[in-house]
């Protein structure tokens, strides 16, 4: 499988005998430096090119009809090389290019030997360049790994190599240029002008509207403080910190496209860079906000503590220099405050371009139920990795909403809490009211997860002891997407549980006999969740132990617990069932703050995926959902 | 005694640090420095006969202590890898020990344009956790190095520094609008940062 690498990306290599073959729609001069652990280039025999086609463990194809080509062999590289840099470069004959931007965008892959792909990288974006660092291959404890780079230089190949320590690199270039003049070019042949480059979903992200291109117009991937543009303040390595630190960052010059783009993030597939990008920008949130905040708690600590020390003292009491004393704390209270909240701002101003670029690239599993993404819905062939469970925000920024993400299939249960007394918002509706929307909430969720299973791949089933959720249920009963009627009564939930125990216990035992095909032909195997209203209104002991069973056991074997209820109605049940409520995920059907993140502990403001006023979508996807199961039920 | 020696950075002369000498993180051509990076490596304890894994092994850790107005108010180190403000990384605790030839096997990375106002000085201390003093430790060194081009600012070398189990590296602080850096290479004695504060607060 190859992986689309996006720009800075880098991936394991697992062979150390490997293939790098350029697609381009110009004639390339194709080089390849070495570099040593600090990323400088020993000398000009550490260049591989045209003219000196072989160093041990790389040598560049003379055939290369169909593009340049490296055949690179890791294991034969000297000790000292710890950096192998694929490096492209116009020509500079008249009648040539000129500039990669009057190109098609070269793409390099890197394949094994025998041309599977692991990793492919297409160099979009190139404008004035001439010369351009495509790939490098970097040592990093004792396995190789590569890197996209895509670091253009408008000065060309000498620039390009002075800035790898080169000496003479002007000459050095000229050189090249000159051997690889007198080989004829064509050895070095284009392909076909309109060679078709690689749609990986790399590209497919960057295209959304307003996707690359979308807060800073285009982006400027010229060399920082180098002529042809004017110098600026280069960006900061860690605008985007990985989530775990990452001490594989090469020396060199490199910097960050200025516009943020979807799916920047390390990943094997689009939905999982993503997933990454999103957690990216929770932590980063979380951590702007936690600075912005210790910043500002520094500072009113710092004003009481002068202000005590001003009133402690007898002469400042009162009279002038006591007021000046006291002015000149707030002053310095007041300058450290607007410091903090310029950097918050300018942080918080980051994360809503990107938030503005990614929200429109999500696919219906982490998108929003107003996205224009569910009008295209179609029934998915495969379970996505997770699943939008609503909007976290904190008050510096109520508008900068992340998406609340969590990994299917769902490791503990959900509850979402009909509780009048359990929120502030909460408290202002009126209690029937509530638990209304408590149950539109867990129906929302129920049509969700629905959704983003393939046909036949996901089950749901309902206790509503008294009915009272007939209304809010009405969108699954209607689309007949139930796997059987609300369980009602003391016996309807008899029946739901004793199925669902039926199924654990099963599941469990064929696991643990490592005998899954000896199950019986009825049971289903898709994920189940049980939706529990009204909790624990039509539940005996019995039925309430069958249900901790399930929240224990079940989601290890895919069955899983949506607890719709008023943790106050179950008091009688005393500190019993206080390990339930623990072990589910608790969210409401109104806003509020009671989820914390894992970097800092902020309390965040949950907010429930709501489906927009008058709108169908919900109803429609469960039409589609219901239509592309009749085949497996047949 | 601290050995300071000179770094020898691609890019020119490492700076030849003497203690407590400051020098201002600017690089060549303008710019204040916008990340560092404190490197610490050491040879991992030769395996010894038969019996190879009861060697004793040697533990050196990296921590970066954040000061607003001399009060202490994060610290990254092996338990708490990463300032709640995202701004101090540790790229993680190396229990034993590398080859000794001059790469990082521990490190803690400062994106210095994103430490919260109110701090205005980090210093970055070593300790022994096994409790070897520098003496027996072979091929240590502690180095400053500009994250941004991978230069190497200042090195020490630690071992031969006596009997002592810790050390305040340096510290990096604000002058007006940008970050300075001293060496400070004051030998101390504690296994974690905790046991040196003391020591840290006389250099703030």
């Amino acid at each position: 499988m190859t992986a689309e690498l996006v720009r800075g990306q880098n991936h394991p290599l697992p062979g150390t005998r490997l293939e790098i073959r350029v697609t381009a729609g110009a004639p390339l001069v194709p080089c390849v430096s070495l570099g040593d652990a600090r990323g400088a280039v020993q000398g000009t025999e550490w260049i591989v090119h045209p003219g000196a086609p072989a160093l041990p463990g790389v040598e560049v194809s003379r055939q290369a009809a169909v593009g340049p080509r490296f055949h690179v062999d890791l294991e034969a590289l000297p000790e000292r090389v710890h950096l192998l840099r694929v490096l492209l470069a116009l020509p500079e004959e008249a009648g040539g290019p000129g500039r990669f931007g009057a190109t098609a965008a070269p793409s390099v892959a890197v394949t094994h030997a025998d041309g599977a792909g692991i990793a492919a990288f297409t160099l979009t974006g190139l404008d004035t360049e001439s010369a351009v660092i495509a790939l490098e291959l970097y040592r990093r404890h004792g396995a190789w790994k590569v890197r996209a780079v895509g670091q253009g230089y408008a000065g060309g190949l000498a620039e390009l190599l002075a800035d790898q320590g080169v000496s003479r690199a002007s000459a050095v270039a000229a050189d090249i240029r000159a051997t690889v003049a007198r080989r004829v070019t064509g050895t070095v042949r284009p392909p076909q002008p309109d060679a078709p480059v690689p749609a990986g979903p790399a590209r497919a992200g960057s295209g959304v509207p307003g996707g690359a291109a979308g807060a800073g117009g285009t982006i400027d991937y010229t060399h920082p403080g180098r002529g042809t543009s004017p110098p600026r303040a280069p960006a900061s390595p860690s605008v985007r910190p990985p989530g775990t630190p990452s001490p594989a960052a090469p020396p060199g010059p490199r910097r960050r496209p200025e516009g943020p783009v979807a799916g920047d993030a390390a990943g094997w597939s689009m939905d999982e860079r993503l997933y990454n990008q999103v957690w990216g920008m929770f932590e980063d949130l979380a951590r702007s906000v936690a600075a912005y905040r210790s910043a500002v708690g520094f500072a009113e600590s710092r004003m009481d503590r002068e202000l005590d020390r001003v009133l402690s003292d007898p002469r400042h009491r009162t009279g002038p220099a006591g007021g000046a004393a006291r002015e000149a704390a707030r002053a310095e209270h007041d300058q450290l405050v607007a410091r903090a909240r310029e950097v918050l701002d300018r942080d918080l101003a980051q994360l809503v371009a990107e938030s503005e670029v990614v929200e429109p690239a999500l696919p219906p599993a982490y998108a929003r139920w107003d996205s224009p993404v569910w009008h295209a819905y179609r029934v998915p062939t495969e379970t996505p990795m997770a699943l939008r469970l609503g909007d976290v925000h904190l008050p510096e920024r109520p508008g900068l909403r992340i998406p609340m993400l969590v990994r299917l299939p769902l490791e503990r249960g959900l509850w979402v809490d009909s509780g009048r007394t359990a929120s502030e918002a909460g408290a202002a509706v009126d209690g029937d009211q509530l638990r209304l929307m408590a149950m539109e909430t867990a129906v929302g969720v129920a049509g969700r997860l629905l959704a983003v299973h393939p046909p036949g791949g996901f089950g749901v089933h309902v206790i509503d002891p008294v009915g009272t959720a007939a209304g809010p249920l009405a969108p699954l009963t209607g689309a007949g997407v139930l796997a059987g009627p609300p369980g009602a009564g003391a016996g309807g939930v008899a029946a739901v549980l004793a199925g669902l125990t039926r199924r654990v216990d099963l599941v469990q035992m064929a696991i643990r006999g490592g005998a899954a095909e000896s199950l019986p032909p009825d049971l289903d195997t898709a994920e189940q969740l049980l939706i529990v209203n009204d909790f624990p209104h039509g539940f005996d002991d019995r039925a309430v132990t069958q249900l901790r069973y399930l929240a224990d056991e079940g989601p290890a074997v895919g069955v899983h617990l949506l607890m719709v209820a008023d943790r106050a109605d179950a008091r009688a049940y005393g500190p019993v069932l206080d390990p339930l409520w623990r072990a589910l995920l608790r969210i409401t059907p109104v806003p509020d703050d009671h989820l914390a993140d894992p970097w800092v502990g902020h309390a965040w403001t949950y907010e429930p995926p709501a489906v927009p006023n008058g709108s169908r979508v919900l109803l429609d996807v469960l039409g589609h959902v219901a239509s592309a199961r009749q085949p497996w039920r047949l | 005694m601290v050995d300071v020696s000179k770094g020898g950075a691609p890019g020119g002369p490492g700076v030849n640090l003497t203690k407590g000498q400051a020098i201002s993180l600017e690089k060549k051509g303008g710019g204040s420095l916008t990340a560092v990076r404190m490197g610490l490596g050491w040879r991992a304890a030769p395996r010894r006969g038969l019996f190879g894994s009861r060697t004793r092994e040697i533990d050196l850790d990296a921590s970066a202590v954040l000061f607003a107005d001399k009060q202490p108010v994060d610290v990254v180190f092996f338990r708490h890898l990463v300032s709640d403000d995202g701004s101090v990384r540790h790229t993680g605790d190396n229990l034993v020990g590398g080859a000794g030839q001059g790469g990082d096997d521990e490190a803690v990375l400062v994106d210095l344009e994103r430490v919260p106002v109110h701090i205005d000085q980090i210093v970055f201390t070593v300790n022994s956790f096994t409790g070897q003093t520098f003496q027996e430790v072979q091929n240590a060194f502690c180095r400053i190095v500009d994250e941004t081009n991978g230069q190497e600012l200042a090195r020490y070398t630690l071992d031969g520094g006596g009997h002592y189990t810790a050390q305040i590296m340096a510290k990096v602080h604000r002058v007006s609008g940008g970050w300075q850096m001293t060496a400070l290479g004051n030998p101390a004695n504690g296994r974690t940062f905790q046991d040196l504060m003391p020591s840290i607060l006389p250099h703030l």
